[in-house]
């Protein structure tokens, strides 16, 4: 960001730090900033260490033939850009690349946001019990551990006896190898709407009743009363849950525990290619290049998401 | 027990943000000492570098007859309450009172007893094994000027004592506060935005603006003779009439009265140059019957009642702006013509620069 | 005006049965298959025996999985807690050289750099430091990954604090250490937890991290440990699955319950909980 906009967000957590008073003080606890660096340290050495570090290895890797096995393990080979333009060129990739769009647009942009919403909107009226059950199951499909979620999905489309067929009398059909995409597009919608959930409730109770009631006596039904108080009042939440539910869901491991990326490449998002190039194949400096592309993605999401923070604050 | 002494006194923020300029002022052994101004004039800076919660960037500081001015707060002996109070919400009244007596290592038992004790002086007694949160905000208050006496300072200091409580309690804080100090007779600092929170009670009062003492004196001093107009304009609860005029050869010129002779009488000490000046005088001390050397005739606007009191605004002639306090039922109708009329002794008045210019009490 | 708000009612008891038939239904079997003498995939009423945790209890993997999860998540939970208090605690309260580029870097850094997009390096720079197959290796990148996180969610947290309540013990004399054993920790206690419960639930279910860096069935975790049993060939043994889910899974339920009895399930700067 700008250097002035940088100082616009100090200056403005220093007049609501304390009233009155003329500037935030420098040092409250009286540490000294020795100490107070001393402090920092250590937490910062260990993200240096393992965040930093492992994020600028990915460029050094990008530009080798590193493999896990076989004379380029010992000794790589400096290879410029050729990793990145066979990516470029190399149609799974490409695939890839399309299906994580598919997924992130499909269930995080459409499913999660749609579905997040219309339970916080819904949950506000009905009565205390309904709300608190279906809030748990919502929260409750979305902290329980991935393997776990991941086979009581497996358990819940299998052709093999899954309820899913049960029920819709469609036995033997084999979701998860039929429709792979549409499979884990649902099952990420199921996984991650708690979050938009969450979030939507949140910025709903800040939506002033007053608005809403003089709305109401202008005689603004609910589609009215959605598009000219609640929308208006929330849009700065949308954006950021979109954001947020984007990056999560462009970065998200889980399909592998569902499909491992198949049948044939089917349902193999980029985290997936990963995994399987690089670590499975034996390919890490190809993976890595991967791994590099996937990080501009992640930067360009991150940066309009700490704009848009700056910007509310 | 300990004067303060403070000289010189500057503190500039990075970014070469000045909040304090130059400052010389002295707090008598024992009085109690109002720090007064708007937002923003260094008054809460200056009483937290006297706490040593702020370093000072030049200038020093004597608590007694040493030099603190490089003292870590817990090596000076003062104790400071704070706007909020910032009692710890995890400890009980009693832990509370007694943090300072922990921090001197004092012994369990002899810290309860003495925290018993302060509680007791401030009616605190039945409250002592409650946390903060389930008190009012009075009670909080008290808490924390007990939590302040524990460690038996040589000098309290308070930010904002009474802001955080409501209207009606506030006034009964104040009477409160002010016995409290002369009771334990330790030298008080206390900041403050209200005007009349200081009138009330202090003993001396500090105004200041933009890092700088702009008066000092007694609260009586202060409201009858404001050393300058910024002072003139921050004092007294009604507006001070603030008209313009001009001296010409020591006579005073005031809108519709150009030339009254009259007024240049009684004009004594320091030598007045001719100029464009300010006369000012407060509503409080005018009448309407338009009986003085000094009369502004005006038609009345409106009328205000302060209860015991109305305020009544009269326009001039000349489009000027009097407002005159008069005693409830002698109030004057709207439209009325009347004669405005400051108290024989009362008339300030303010050269170009705004600085008092009649020192004698005598003007007209 | 009665018959469309009729219609109204209608249309939301309609949405909010498949609401919770999209979300129960597939949760019913880890409740239901537990306890059937003969597990099918499908949900089907139990005839509640215990016999499939007989099961589980004599599986050589599973216990241990079990207990290298308590481990990993306890160690990361205690490093990420710990380190981030104190970095928190700094960035908050005292205006060091770079902080703002500091906190705009864990910002970035914590969204961007995530366990998915830096697996190869990760797994590349544990091949160099000798971590592969060493359970304190995963707890460091762990660590490392959840920290910018932490220190960012505390750090409102502390900044939230009035600052009066330190300076106020300072003015009564007490020196930096007490002032944070006295007064900070106890008054951000709260946030604390949520760190901490944050970090431990984060930790119980991670699967990649472990699953890329631990080779030796005797130190996987049980997150690793659910997805062998499921994916390796053969016929899934469903009996261990089931039983292994619910004893898996229940100390995130419980964390849940506690949290929301607790705090209520409040929001924290969008951070999973």
């Amino acid at each position: 960001m700008t250097a002035t906009a940088d100082r616009k967000v100090r200056s403005n957590r220093e007049a609501g730090a304390r009233a009155g008073g003329p500037v935030d003080s420098i040092d409250a606890a009286g540490l000294g900033r020795a100490r107070a660096a001393g402090l920092v340290a250590p937490a910062l050495v260990l993200v240096l260490a393992f965040l930093v570090v492992p994020a600028a290895w990915t460029v050094y890797l990008g530009v080798t033939d590193y493999r896990l096995t076989g004379i380029q393990a010992a000794n790589p080979e400096f290879v410029g850009l050729d990793n990145f333009t066979a990516a470029l060129a190399d149609p799974d990739f490409r695939n890839s690349l399309w299906l994580t769009l598919l997924f992130v647009l499909g269930s995080a942009i459409v499913g999660q946001t749609v579905a997040g919403f219309a339970l916080a909107w819904t949950l506000r009226t009905v009565p205390k019990l309904v709300r608190s059950v279906v809030e748990t199951l919502v929260l409750l499909a979305w902290i329980l551990p991935s393997s776990i979620v991941a086979f009581l999905w497996v358990a819940y489309l299998s052709g093999d006896g899954g309820t899913l067929n049960a029920m819709l009398q469609t036995s033997g059909t084999e979701w998860l190898l039929e429709h792979p995409m549409a499979s884990i597009i649902v099952f990420n919608t199921w996984r991650g709407t708690a979050f938009s959930m969450l979030l939507f409730s949140a910025a709903l109770g800040a939506v002033p009743p007053s608005q809403l009631e003089s709305a109401r006596l202008a005689g603004a039904g609910a589609f009215a009363q959605l598009r000219d108080v609640v929308l208006p009042h929330i849009r700065g939440h949308v954006l950021t849950n979109t954001l947020l539910i984007s990056l999560w869901t462009f970065n998200d491991f889980s399909p592998y525990l569902l499909t491992a990326g198949g049948p044939n490449h089917a349902s193999e998002t980029l985290p997936v290619f990963i995994y399987n190039k690089a670590l499975y194949g034996g390919q890490l400096g190809y993976g890595s290049a991967i791994s590099f592309i996937m990080l501009l993605i992640n930067l360009v999401i991150a940066l309009f998401y700490v704009r848009l923070l700056r910007e509310r604050r | 027990m300990a004067s303060i002494r403070i000289d010189g006194l500057t503190k500039v923020y990075p970014g070469d943000v000045t909040a304090i300029d130059g400052l010389d002022v002295t707090v008598e052994d024992g009085s109690f000492f109002a720090l007064l101004g708007p937002s923003g004039c260094g008054k809460t800076t200056l009483l937290r570098t006297i706490a040593g919660l702020e370093e000072a960037s030049g200038g020093s500081i004597s608590i007694g007859d040493r030099d603190v001015t490089r003292l870590a707060p817990g090596d000076r002996n003062v104790a400071m309450v704070f706007q909020d109070y910032a009692l710890f919400p995890h400890m009980t009244v009693t832990d509370n009172i007694a943090y300072p007596l922990r921090i001197k290592k004092v012994g369990r038992s002899e810290r309860a007893a003495k925290a018993a004790e302060t509680g007791e002086g401030l009616g605190l007694s039945a409250l002592m094994a409650r946390r903060p949160g389930e008190l009012s905000g009075g009670q909080q208050q008290r808490v924390a000027l007990a939590r302040a006496m524990a460690c038996q300072p040589d000098v309290f200091l308070l930010d904002e004592p009474l802001s955080n409580l409501d209207a009606r309690l506030r006034l009964e804080a104040r009477t409160f506060l002010k016995r409290l100090q002369k009771d334990l007779g330790v030298t008080t600092v206390f900041v403050t935005h209200d005007q009349s929170e200081a009138l009330a009670m202090a003993d001396q009062i500090a105004v200041m603006e933009a890092g700088r003492i702009r008066q000092l004196g007694t609260p009586s001093e202060i409201f009858r003779r404001p050393a300058n107009t910024f002072v003139a304009n921050f004092i007294g609860s009604t507006p001070m009439n603030m008209l313009p005029g001009k001296l010409v050869g020591g006579v005073l010129q005031v809108g519709a009265l150009e030339g009254v002779d009259a007024v240049a009488a009684g004009w004594a000490g320091r030598e007045a140059p001719d100029g464009e000046v300010t006369v000012a005088f407060r509503p409080e001390y005018a009448r309407v019957d338009g009986k003085g050397p000094l009369v502004f005739e005006g038609t009345v606007e409106t009328t205000e009642s302060l209860g015991a009191s109305v305020l009544v605004t009269a326009r001039t002639d000349d489009g000027q702006r009097v407002q005159v306090v008069v005693p409830e039922g002698e109030e004057p109708e709207v439209g009325a013509v009347v004669g405005v009329a400051p108290a024989s002794g009362r008339v300030l008045v303010y050269d170009a620069e705004g600085e008092l210019l009649s020192p004698s009490s005598s003007v007209p | 005006m009665r018959t469309r708000s009729v219609v109204g009612r209608l249309a939301l008891v309609a949405f909010l049965a498949a609401v919770l038939a999209f979300w129960a239904l597939p949760m019913l079997w880890l409740v239901t298959a537990p306890f059937d003498s003969q597990p099918g995939l499908d949900v089907s009423w139990p005839d509640w025996t215990l016999a499939n945790f007989q099961k589980l209890s004599e599986n050589p993997y599973a216990f241990s999985s079990l207990q290298n999860s308590v481990y990993l998540a306890v160690g990361t939970m205690l490093g990420v807690t710990a380190l981030a208090a104190l970095a928190a605690y700094s960035l908050s309260r005292v205006r060091i050289p770079g902080r703002n580029g500091i906190l705009y870097g864990l910002l970035l850094l914590s969204s961007i750099v995530t366990g998915t997009a830096a697996m190869v390096p990760i797994f590349q720079l544990m091949f160099q430091l000798n971590l592969i197959d060493d359970r304190s290796g995963v707890i460091l990148v762990l660590t490392g990954g959840l920290l910018p996180a932490a220190i960012f969610i505390l750090k409102d947290f502390m900044d939230a604090t009035p600052k009066s309540y330190e300076e106020s013990a300072r003015v009564f004399g007490a020196s930096p250490t007490q002032v944070l054993r006295h007064v900070v920790l106890p008054i951000v206690r709260p946030g604390l937890a949520t760190i901490a419960v944050w970090a431990l639930v984060n930790v119980w279910s991670d699967f990649l991290t472990a699953y890329i860096l631990l080779r030796d069935p005797a130190k996987i975790p049980a997150g690793v440990v659910m997805y062998t049993f499921y994916s390796e060939g053969g016929q899934a043994n469903l009996p261990l699955i089931s039983a292994f889910s619910l004893v898996y899974a229940l100390p995130v339920v419980a964390l849940y319950l506690f949290v929301n009895r607790r705090y209520g399930f409040r929001f924290h700067g969008g951070i999973k909980s």
